[in-house]
């Protein structure tokens, strides 16, 4: 392998150099000094992070099977930045005594499914995919059990496990269907050849429904919140934001290259499947009592809208999906932030645990506040903008309907995300959370989740340069 | 630096002013001092605004500034103003100084009781600076979404249900409002060229019809909901009746009338065509909030309900005046909403203070005031006179040129409508002189208001500003009505200038 191929697919390499580092750091670790690790872990995938952010040239690798463009490594870099901040975010947890004999099994298992996600996205043929998908599938359920010894941590391991592996033979079948009716495997060649005969569509559907148990759109989002809640905060954060963010840019990916021919099939299930799953899990996520359960429903909801932008079919739609994408990491992630910091130091999960926080913790609730306006798509934070984007790549595609009930669920989001907002400023406690100070890598982590909240809006050079970068895989 | 680009600079600095403070006396201070500083600012710009119309610029919009934001999409950041603008921004700097001074004894959490005050106060500056689409819409919600905190959270009676309920219906209209201005987005490109957000550009070109009229009722309807439109005013009652104090008076005053100066300066001026076509169901509807709200006021009991129902009724005199088209009525319609804001403004202020005493808001448990607190009774008279249109006042200027300019239209339907709108001020004298009679005159009901103290220093101020705005309007309403009508000209223009007949 050269230096111009390693430059190509430095992502892959490093992380899993990184990964194998992992190991060797960890076995020569003293049982008394293992928390070392988790400083070096860190400023190693820092420096990781921050190489991904070098300039990069397309290339082709292993005969298409793999393909870098500057769109595919700023997917990366986003999803890098992601794991990043779930990462300091999980120091204090992973401190725990509980957690002491296996913190580097979490980066270990964490950072095979980024690889995995990293061949997913750079995929040129349905088999580097699958590969790649199941590369980020099958990790994640042994993270889901990673508290094994919890009952609830065992069962979201299980159905987990369970359902992706329903998920992927229904994908497999699609699969197959397609290199039984094209005779190829690769992106562009399937692309050529895929007309709309009735094999090729039930295809197309059986694809689809695969991939919407990953992004859990309903009516596939069964096993979601019961993952959700009984995973480990940390991993419920990791699929509910990287998982999601990787499928659904492979998702958008595979779209518009392999399936652009029949656009007219799926743009009426998606629109379909867009209402469905913004409604639903808007109604759902407004039951919930469980803070992991809700963000579990609110990011169905959330997925719902992601849809919008695919089914503009255009630049715009490209640009704003991962412009979106971009935007919640950082608004779900400091969500999720604050919720691992209360539960890795008081163990309390329950919205009604949040009642007058902004008295002890006024911090936390702020950002907390802030994090739920930007799920919101409320002014001046990143997510209004998202949202905003959203909606005119679909009002562009001429579905002023769909904007409509879009934006009545973004309202009907807005109730229960002010629901929080509620318990936090508004609703009397006797016995508030008391006062607790985060550790540093947890401060780091909330504090860039709050840039990114601030910032990515303003700041319009970012959504400039997606839109720049999104050109090249349209056809 | 552009003069129009500190109005949002200022709250902006002064926000960032408060987070330093550490209590009340503190965050008051920064606050009023930069609330002060935008009220010079307001006072200067219509000086300067005055001084280069006559000088002779007469472009439409003048200190204008642009810079392209997201250049794909065509966004820009755009301010500029005309005569209507710079009433509008003049009516908030002075409600706002007001609503500081209305709200200098908040003792719980004050700082963030300020913060968000201003931060709705930004909101309300920026919607009225803006010339682009996407700015305005931004700014728009920025202004609606600190309600729910500062009802939710210094709110008194059922605040969580009012503000969630507040919150909900505002944010569900613009929901319908951003369907219309996307829609007006994608087809401001008709004449050929690039699409764009910019008013003025699109107000060049010719939407198609069709396009009109699926787009109308959105943009209509997501302004009108702000501004109390019946059926959707519902959040407005009991939204101002939880509010603390400032909180009403900002958004009876202020906030309410985005609806007003939204739905000409987007939703008619923009699709004017669809507004001919489509005026006559709006124009019942909102002739049913004048009348309805006036006869809501009549049956509350509650001080701040009446109020609350009586800005559903002069709200709804706004639009009313803006679906009548003509430049009389118009020019009367952005004279409403300056003479209400300030009204609405001090008649809150009043009922604040007056609670702050009583700490009742009943009206039968209420009388003879004035024997005990006779500045603020007497500010009270001041303003139930405005309110039901007395000369000399603003209130009269005001509905007088809606009534004349709705009188313009000579065919049936318009005339039989403007008699039912008419009506209202009848009904309104009813409210109004039942409040001052069972309130201020009578007998002391309770022997424990006789220790009751008149209004302090700064609750005079904030009175006092208010009442010397209502009566300059009133005694001199001609270099306002001058400046607005101006810029109405244009406008009015490209409304009437066109051929489609409506249904009546």
């Amino acid at each position: 392998m050269g230096i111009t191929d390693f430059l190509t697919m430095r992502h892959e390499v490093l992380l899993t150099i990184l990964a194998i580092l992992v190991l060797i750091i960890d076995l020569n670790l003293k049982p008394a000094h293992k928390h070392r690790i988790i400083p070096i872990v860190l400023s190693l995938f820092f420096i990781h992070t921050v190489i991904g952010f070098l300039p990069t040239e397309n290339g082709v690798l292993f005969g298409g099977m793999y393909h870098t463009s500057a769109l595919t490594v700023m997917m990366k870099n986003i999803l890098n930045v992601g794991v990043l901040i779930i990462l300091l975010q999980s120091v204090t947890w992973l401190r725990k005594p509980d957690n002491k004999e296996k913190m580097s099994e979490y980066f270990l298992l964490l950072f095979s499914t980024l690889i995995g996600m990293y061949f997913m996205i750079s995929a040129g043929d349905f088999l580097m995919f699958y590969l790649g998908l199941e590369l980020a599938t099958i990790p994640i359920a042994a993270l889901a059990a990673y508290t094994h010894h919890q009952t609830r941590s065992a069962e979201a391991g299980i159905k987990l496990i369970l359902s992706s592996a329903l998920s992927s033979g229904i994908l497999l079948f699609g699969l197959s269907l397609i290199y039984g009716s094209t005779g190829s495997i690769y992106f562009d060649k399937v692309g050529e050849l895929f007309s709309n005969s009735p094999m090729q569509i039930l295809a197309f559907i059986f694809f689809f429904t695969g991939m919407a148990f990953k992004i859990s759109l309903v009516p596939f989002h069964l096993w979601t919140a019961d993952v959700y809640e009984g995973s480990p905060v940390n991993v419920t954060s990791y699929l509910s934001v990287i998982s999601k963010g990787a499928a659904s840019f492979i998702f958008i990916i595979i779209h518009f290259t392999v399936f652009h021919s029949i656009a007219y099939v799926w743009k009426d299930i998606i629109y379909l499947i867009a209402v469905l799953t913004m409604t639903i899990g808007n109604l759902f996520a407004m039951r919930q009592k469980n803070m992991k359960r809700f963000l579990a429903f609110s990011s169905i909801a959330q997925a719902g809208f992601i849809l919008l932008g695919i089914l503009g079919g255009n630049q715009t739609g490209m640009t704003s999906v991962i412009y979106f994408v971009l935007v919640y990491i950082f608004s779900n992630l400091g969500a999720f932030g604050v919720v691992s910091a209360i539960s890795a130091v008081t163990g309390k999960e329950s919205m009604d645990d949040y009642d007058g926080l902004y008295a002890t913790n006024p911090k936390l609730s702020l950002l907390m506040t802030l994090s739920m306006f930007s799920l919101a798509g409320i002014p001046p934070v990143a997510g209004f903008f998202g949202k905003f984007f959203l909606f005119t790549s679909a009002a562009s595609g001429g579905y002023y309907w769909l904007v409509f009930i879009a934006v009545l669920n973004a309202t009907i989001s807005l109730y229960y995300y002010l629901l929080v907002v509620k318990a936090m400023f508004i609703n009397k406690n006797d016995s508030p959370l008391a006062y607790f100070k985060s550790d540093i890598p947890t401060r780091i982590g909330l504090l860039l989740c709050m840039a990114g909240i601030f910032v990515l809006g303003f700041w319009s050079q970012i959504y400039e340069i997606i839109s720049s970068f999104s050109f090249g895989i349209l056809y | 630096m552009n003069i129009l680009s500190l109005f949002v600079l200022i709250p902006v600095l002064t926000i960032i002013g408060i987070v330093f403070t550490k209590d009340l006396k503190q965050s008051r201070i920064v606050s009023a001092v930069g609330m002060g500083l935008q009220l010079l600012m307001a006072g200067l710009l219509v000086y300067l605004y005055l001084a280069e119309r006559g000088a002779g610029n007469t472009a439409a919009m003048l200190f204008k500034y642009d810079v392209v934001w997201f250049p794909t999409l065509n966004i820009h950041y755009s301010v500029g103003v005309d005569g209507i603008s710079v009433a509008m921004i003049a009516l908030t700097a002075i409600v706002v100084f007001a609503g500081i001074f209305a709200s200098w004894m908040v003792d719980y959490l004050p700082r963030e009781f300020f913060i968000s005050l201003i931060l709705l106060a930004s909101g309300v500056f920026g919607f009225f600076i803006s010339l682009d689409l996407f700015t305005m819409f931004l700014f728009y919600e920025l202004a609606v979404i600190p309600m729910y905190l500062l009802i939710g959270i210094w709110g008194s009676g059922p605040k969580e249900y009012s503000a969630m309920k507040l919150t909900l219906m505002l944010m569900a209209g613009s929901a319908l409002l951003l369907v219309g201005l996307l829609g007006i987005y994608f087809n401001s490109a008709a004449g050929g060229g690039q699409l764009s957000w910019d008013i003025q550009q699109i107000a060049k070109i010719h939407i198609p019809i069709e396009m009109q009229r699926f787009l109308f009722p959105f943009t209509f309807i997501g302004f009108g909901i702000l501004g109390a439109l019946f059926p959707f005013h519902t959040w407005s009652p009991d939204g101002h009746a939880s509010a603390p104090t400032a909180v009403s008076m900002l958004h009876a005053g202020v906030l309410m009338k985005l609806g007003g100066y939204g739905a000409f300066r987007v939703a008619i001026y923009l699709l004017p065509e669809a507004a001919h076509e489509q005026a006559w169901i709006f124009l019942i509807l909102t002739s049913i909030s004048v009348v309805y709200g006036a006869f809501g006021a009549i049956w509350q009991k509650d001080l701040k309900y009446i109020n609350a129902y009586s800005s559903v009724s002069h709200c709804g005199l706004v639009l009313f005046a803006v679906l009548m088209m003509n430049q009389t009525a118009m020019n009367g319609a952005v004279i409403q909403m300056i003479s209400h804001g300030l009204m609405t403004a001090l008649f809150f202020a009043l009922i604040g203070m007056i609670y702050g005493r009583t700490h009742t808001r009943m009206i039968n448990e209420m009388g003879g005031l004035m024997k005990v607190m006779p500045f603020l009774g007497v500010a009270w008279v001041i303003a139930g006179l405005a309110s039901l249109g007395l000369p000399g006042f603003s209130g009269f200027v005001a509905e007088m040129t809606i009534f004349v300019g709705a009188f313009q239209h000579t065919d049936v339907f318009h005339r039989v409508i403007t008699i039912l709108a008419v009506s209202s001020i009848v009904i309104t004298a009813v409210y109004i002189l039942r409040v001052v009679g069972s309130l201020l005159f009578g007998p002391i009901k309770d022997d424990h208001f006789l220790k009751l103290g008149d209004a302090n220093w700064y609750e005079r101020l904030s009175t006092i500003s208010l009442i010397v705005s209502i009566a300059a309007i009133g005694l001199a309403p001609l270099w306002l009505s001058n400046m607005i009508g101006q810029s109405l000209i244009p406008m009015v223009q490209k409304i009437t200038g066109i051929t489609v007949a409506g249904l009546f």
